[in-house]
């Protein structure tokens, strides 16, 4: 068995055994407390082989700043749902803390593979918000180009997406490239079968795959403990030979200390890591779905008190890092998005029907061919006889 | 003197033509010269490294070219096709064998869902130059699971080439070209033929192959073939019926019909002009395949030819396909299998007037 250095160096230093080292901690990293004070060393949920560095007070900043601008997002798309404009939404208020850390944590080259809610974490990552947006306004199925800021294209089958970025990685790895991918799902996608073969084959060919999981408790309607008896879902890792690490979703402090750790640890080739956060989808699953019926609404309060906004713009607020001036430019910045939302989405889309046959193949077969000619013909008759009845009418 | 001994040889070798070798042989070295052209081309899947295969279409691949270009998975074949799928977006060419027809469907959702539609999806941002080999059919005596005809499933997704060759010379050529499109390409093998031998220059056709670029020149085009010309009837065949087809097309002859085969080639894309040419001509038409016949790839094609030729048919398409059924058990499958009787039973059929 190949065991990463980082393993060797934790037994080595800690004096504790792989399996220590691949476990996650009991209870989770938290570095942020709920009311938004610095937790002293010892309580943040560490212990040996699992220590994380606090990120930069800059960084920190910046990380606020997208958590204010995603969280607008988030509540401008839902709006646009309401309007008619969008035609649906999987909202991730509540989990804005996970989708800013998982672009964060990233560099220029590395990949991104998200689901079909991280829309705020493409948009982090830097694909422009309107693009990113096409799927759930419906003209196309993919908006963004997924070479350009490399993120892999956001769509709604669970799990699938963890695969591509395996290959991605493979590939890399091939080349001797210091790409890192972060493939993420969500805690219903772990009972899938592509959950499994996707860890095993990047830990099999020790690919610099970290996997994000971003629990927020139910698969639509259905609890996590429906899902799974495991411990948790960090504790998967151990099973594939893997280190998994279990986060509080909710405190971006600790989000970016273990994924930047993570990041680090599978650029410098100690094969794929897991990471569980846990958060909350505060929302509905989408517009179309009604979380009332399936839990109540102490378990909603309870959770909002740990929201990550209010937690880290405490901090920020106490520490004298974030002036008036910053949270009004914040805000600012995050009006600007919403605004290009608006705008963008507001605007009608312009739609080719050719379309439908473009880009089926990198070349359309004749019988596309024959196809687009067929619905140009039924389109120009359409266009001809409704304008001989405009004829007749006048 | 072992170079007179071998002048003498290579002159005898050379005036008795090429040297017969296995459709295998063809497979094999489709990919290894794919290989050497195009150092992105990688092969891999169970079983297919050290062992070169169940059927030993990878042999000598992991030798040559080593254990990145080579390589056995995890037995998981969503895994092999989702990864060959990222592999692919990520600059690669990836060969991945799916050890038999009914062990690649837990891939289905991967090849259904993405590998057809990912292309699509990103307007074309997001090409997929990849190879999903599948040993099909049946004809080799094996057990459930290991002889279903799944081409239709693949036909029937949009976004999926689906390529089947008949013959030595076509399993290298279209494998070359399946292996150089830019678009996802399920390869059907049809495994009783692996064995089969035909006197082919395979050095002759890497040359050709090489110069012409096919894929390039006729990207969307099928490769439908006429494999055997005629005047009175056509039979429509593709992979493991064309050698039944081409047997019943020899004995119609001794009944005095010349009879003309097409072999399809390639499922998607489609050749409606090589086919309604030759139905146009004949103007009598059998199609065969082995898989079962209802909402299949023959019906598709006995459907396109009465859309297309139906002012030139001098009699309704028969077709002769596999019963409605579960692929049977090795003792029952010759009931099954399209054979030459049950064809030329059909050429009778198509309402002659002599």
């Amino acid at each position: 068995m190949t065991i990463p250095a980082e393993a060797q160096e934790a037994v080595k230093r800690f004096g504790i055994s792989i399996e220590d080292y691949m476990l996650p901690v009991h209870g989770q990293i938290q570095i942020l407390s709920e009311d938004g004070t610095m937790l002293p060393e010892e309580q943040r949920g560490s212990s040996p082989g699992h220590q994380y560095p606090v990120p930069s007070d800059s960084e920190l900043l910046e990380a606020y700043r997208q958590l204010v601008i995603g969280r607008r997002v988030n509540d401008q798309n839902s709006a646009l749902v309401r309007q008619g404009r969008l035609a649906v939404y999987p909202s991730s208020h509540g989990q804005e803390a996970c989708q800013v850390a998982a672009a964060l944590c990233l560099r220029d080259g590395d990949w991104m593979f998200p689901t079909y809610r991280d829309s705020v974490a493409v948009m982090t990552r830097g694909v422009d918000p309107v693009e990113t947006m096409t799927l759930f306004r419906g003209d196309w199925h993919g908006g963004y180009d997924p070479h350009a800021h490399k993120v892999g294209i956001q769509s709604t089958p669970l799990t699938t997406q963890l695969l591509h970025a395996v290959g991605v990685a493979h590939a890399a790895k091939l080349r001797g490239e210091d790409t890192v991918v972060l493939a993420m799902c969500g805690d219903g996608a772990t009972s899938e079968g592509d959950f499994h073969e996707a860890l095993n084959f990047a830990a099999v060919f020790h690919l610099p795959v970290v996997f994000f999981i971003q629990n927020n408790q139910y698969a639509i309607s259905v609890p996590l403990a429906h899902q799974t008896v495991a411990p948790s879902l960090a504790h998967k890792a151990v099973g594939y030979g893997m280190a998994g690490e279990r986060v509080d979703g909710n405190d971006i402090v600790a989000l970016l200390a273990v994924l930047d750790r993570a990041v680090t640890l599978a650029r410098a080739g100690s094969g794929p890591l897991l990471v569980e956060a846990n958060t909350y989808r505060m929302q509905a699953h989408t517009n179309a779905d009604d979380a009332t019926r399936y839990r109540n609404q102490a378990e909603v309060e309870a959770w909002a008190a740990k929201d990550p906004l209010n937690r880290m713009r405490h901090y920020l607020r106490s520490t004298g890092h974030l002036t008036d001036d910053a949270e009004t430019a914040f805000a600012g910045d995050a009006e600007d998005i919403a605004q290009q939302l608006r705008d963008g989405l507001n605007a009608e889309p312009r739609l080719d029907p050719q379309d439908l046959f473009r880009h089926v193949f990198t070349e359309p077969t004749p019988q596309l061919r024959e196809q687009a000619a067929f619905l140009r013909d039924e389109l120009a008759r359409d266009e001809q006889s409704a304008l001989s009845l405009g004829r007749e009418e006048h | 003197m072992s170079t007179v001994a071998e002048a003498a040889a290579a002159r005898a070798a050379a005036a008795a033509g090429p040297e017969a070798v296995t459709f295998a042989k063809a497979l094999t070295t489709a990919m290894a010269d794919a290989m050497r052209a195009d150092d992105g081309v990688v092969v891999f899947g169970e079983d297919v490294a050290k062992l070169g295969g169940v059927f030993r279409i990878t042999d000598g691949l992991n030798a040559e070219f080593g254990e990145q270009r080579c390589f056995d998975t995890p037995l998981a074949e969503s895994g092999i096709v989702g990864m060959a799928l990222g592999m692919a977006m990520n600059g690669m060419r990836p060969v991945v064998e799916m050890q038999f027809d009914a062990f690649a469907y837990p891939a289905f959702e991967q090849i259904a869902s993405h590998v057809a539609k990912m292309h699509n999806r990103t307007r074309g941002r997001v090409t997929l130059p990849m190879v999903i080999r599948v040993p099909y059919s049946g004809g080799i005596g094996g057990v459930e699971h290991h002889c279903d005809s799944s081409e239709a499933y693949y036909a029937h997704t949009p976004g999926l080439k689906v390529f089947t060759p008949s013959s030595v010379a076509d399993a290298y050529w279209l494998l070359r070209e399946a292996i150089a499109s830019d678009d996802p390409v399920v390869f059907m093998e049809p495994k009783k033929l692996y064995w089969s031998k035909e006197a082919v220059d395979l050095e002759a056709l890497r040359a050709d192959f090489e110069a012409t670029n096919v894929e390039a020149s006729r990207k969307g085009e099928g490769r439908a073939a006429v494999v055997r010309p005629g005047a009175d009837a056509t039979i429509i065949a593709y992979g493991p019926s064309v050698p039944p087809a081409l047997a019943a097309a020899e004995a119609a002859s001794a009944e005095g019909r010349s009879v003309e085969v097409v072999d399809l080639r390639t499922i998607v894309p489609f050749d409606d002009e090589t086919v309604c040419a030759s139905v146009r001509k004949t103007g009598r038409v059998v199609v065969v395949a082995e898989a079962q016949g209802f909402a299949s790839v023959a019906s598709e094609v006995t459907a396109r030819v009465q859309e297309r030729c139906f002012h030139s048919l001098a009699a309704p398409v028969r077709r002769v396909t596999g019963f409605d059924i579960p692929f049977p058990p090795p003792k029952l499958e010759h009931w099954y299998l399209p054979g030459v009787d049950r064809i030329l039973d059909a050429l009778d059929e198509l309402q002659w007037e002599d």
